[in-house]
């Protein structure tokens, strides 16, 4: 049986597919997806440690409120997957903890 | 009877019951609904110059180390010796902070004078062109929501009784003017022979509710929260020098100046803005960028970080920047313990142990009549 997608199902024209890396992987993308659309399409749920015991975490409520999914877009830390628009080239990082291993 | 369960009323519940007086706590929300669940937590000596103030604050941080060193105490309400430094960006800002400092130390407060140098060791990520700063040792930290409800529950322990959701409509007064109880819109009449005024910002209404005059303002107050940093960011509690004269402003209008620290959840906190602008609870995106940018002169390192969300309180304020604490003599039975403006949950504690000890009709750890409520009536200046 055919696997049915939401494109499928809005019956979704999407423009021209683009390249974006996760953790250093090409990745395919289309463009109105968000960052998690784009993770999630490939399989990936989870993409951050939490900073206290380095429990998994993806996405949990989907609509930028709970700061769960968290990861870091081009160097920035603490994206919210599940708002950022994904944008050709960009560079997505699992992140752990805080993000800012710069700092401390 | 105290009528406020924020840090203040929490604390005068705590040593009012353990002088082993019956004691009820009301208030019209939940416990550190009003301004100690909008604030800091910070217990500072640093910014207090020598006087009454200063004197209510050096009790008071004696009282906050016992307390955190009961048994889960401390860790509970986050308490953090973390120290306060108070940096100045020139040569002439560095001599005033100097001298304020050497009058703090007559007093008995700790305070080292740190040149540039001993600056980046104590805060590596500070702006390395500042001219040097004070570090005091004394200034601690707690996180006040919950050093307000930790309080409040080793005030039920003692005895003490609390209700919330329960606002006091009016205070019950003898045809002779003496205090005799509160109305309630929810519990009806609940008689006490004594009502300590712990309404905070609020204090103003309920002093009126038993006909008194208490001049409490409320003084708008923002703070920003970034996401959380790794331990070490931020070390102690930094703020620009510029931020006593702002605390001793009398002025209406906006005074800003960065207090820096971080929080043991991770964020950092960023205030420190005053303005007089009533319970006016609108957000102002400029008061909150000029936070930001004064945060990022001293610590530039926070250019690289978001801001989550900010919020707002409403301090209270009096016209001579001290506290009413103690009885009132236009309203015998009525007591005071408002009006500490940004200082509330540092000196919350010295406050209750002086209200405890007026109430058991003993002699006061401090003389109080700098903090006489009736002391703006005329006559009595």
């Amino acid at each position: 049986m055919r696997q049915r997608t939401p494109l499928e199902l809005a019956r979704a024209h999407p423009g021209p597919p683009f390249t974006v890396t996760v953790d250093g992987h090409e990745t395919a993308a289309l463009p109105g997806q968000t960052v998690a659309a784009v993770l999630w399409s490939v399989g990936v749920t989870s993409w951050r440690s939490t900073r206290g015991s380095g429990a998994p975490r993806g996405i949990f409520c989907g609509i930028g409120v709970c700061f769960d999914c968290l990861v870091t877009v081009n160097d920035r830390p603490n994206q919210r997957a599940c708002l950022v628009p994904a944008a050709s080239g960009d560079v997505i990082r699992t992140q752990e903890g805080v993000g800012h291993d710069e700092l401390g | 009877m105290v009528i406020g369960a924020g840090m203040v009323g929490a604390a005068c519940a705590l040593y009012l019951a353990r002088a082993g007086l019956a004691t009820l706590v009301l208030d019209r929300g939940p416990v550190a609904g009003g301004t100690t669940g909008a604030g800091e937590g910070n217990l500072l000596v640093s910014d207090k110059e020598p006087g009454p103030e200063l004197d209510l604050a050096l009790l008071s941080a004696r009282l906050w180390h016992d307390l955190a060193a009961e048994p889960g105490l401390g860790g509970a309400v986050e308490f953090e010796a973390k120290g306060g430094i108070v940096v100045a960006s020139d040569a002439a800002g560095m001599a005033a902070l100097a001298g304020f400092a050497a009058g703090q130390r007559a007093a008995g407060i700790e305070a080292e004078t740190v040149d540039a140098g001993q600056l980046a060791d104590l805060e590596p990520h500070l702006a390395p062109d500042l001219a040097g700063g004070v570090l005091y040792p004394q200034d601690c930290q707690v996180m006040p929501s919950l050093a307000a409800a930790q309080v409040v529950r080793a005030a039920r322990r003692a005895g003490a009784e609390l209700r919330t959701g329960t606002a006091v409509t009016d205070i019950l007064c003898a045809p002779d003017g003496s205090v005799r109880g509160v109305r309630t819109a929810e519990h009806g009449d609940i008689h006490a022979p004594a009502v300590v005024n712990a309404a905070g910002t609020w204090g103003g209404e309920v002093a009126a509710l038993a006909g008194v005059h208490l001049p409490v303002l409320p003084r708008r107050g923002f703070v920003l929260v970034t996401e959380p940093l790794p331990p070490g960011t931020v070390r102690h509690k930094v703020y620009a020098a510029d931020y006593v004269a702002d605390v001793a402003s009398g002025d209406a209008g906006l005074q800003s100046s960065a207090v820096v620290e971080s929080t043991a959840a991770g964020p950092v906190l960023i205030g420190a803005s005053r303005e007089r602008v009533g319970f006016d609870r609108t957000f102002s995106l400029p008061v909150v960028r000029r936070l930001a940018a004064q945060a990022l002169a001293l610590f530039p390192v926070l250019g690289s970080v978001h801001a989550m969300r900010a919020y707002l309180g409403f301090r209270p304020y009096m016209p001579d920047h001290l506290p009413a604490i103690g009885a009132d003599p236009r309203a015998p039975g009525l007591y005071h313990a408002c009006g500490h403006e940004g200082a509330g949950i540092g000196l919350a504690v010295g406050t209750g142990q002086l209200i405890a000890q007026s109430l058991a009709g003993k002699r006061p750890d401090l003389d109080l009549a700098p903090f006489r409520p009736d002391r703006f009536e005329e006559g009595n200046q």
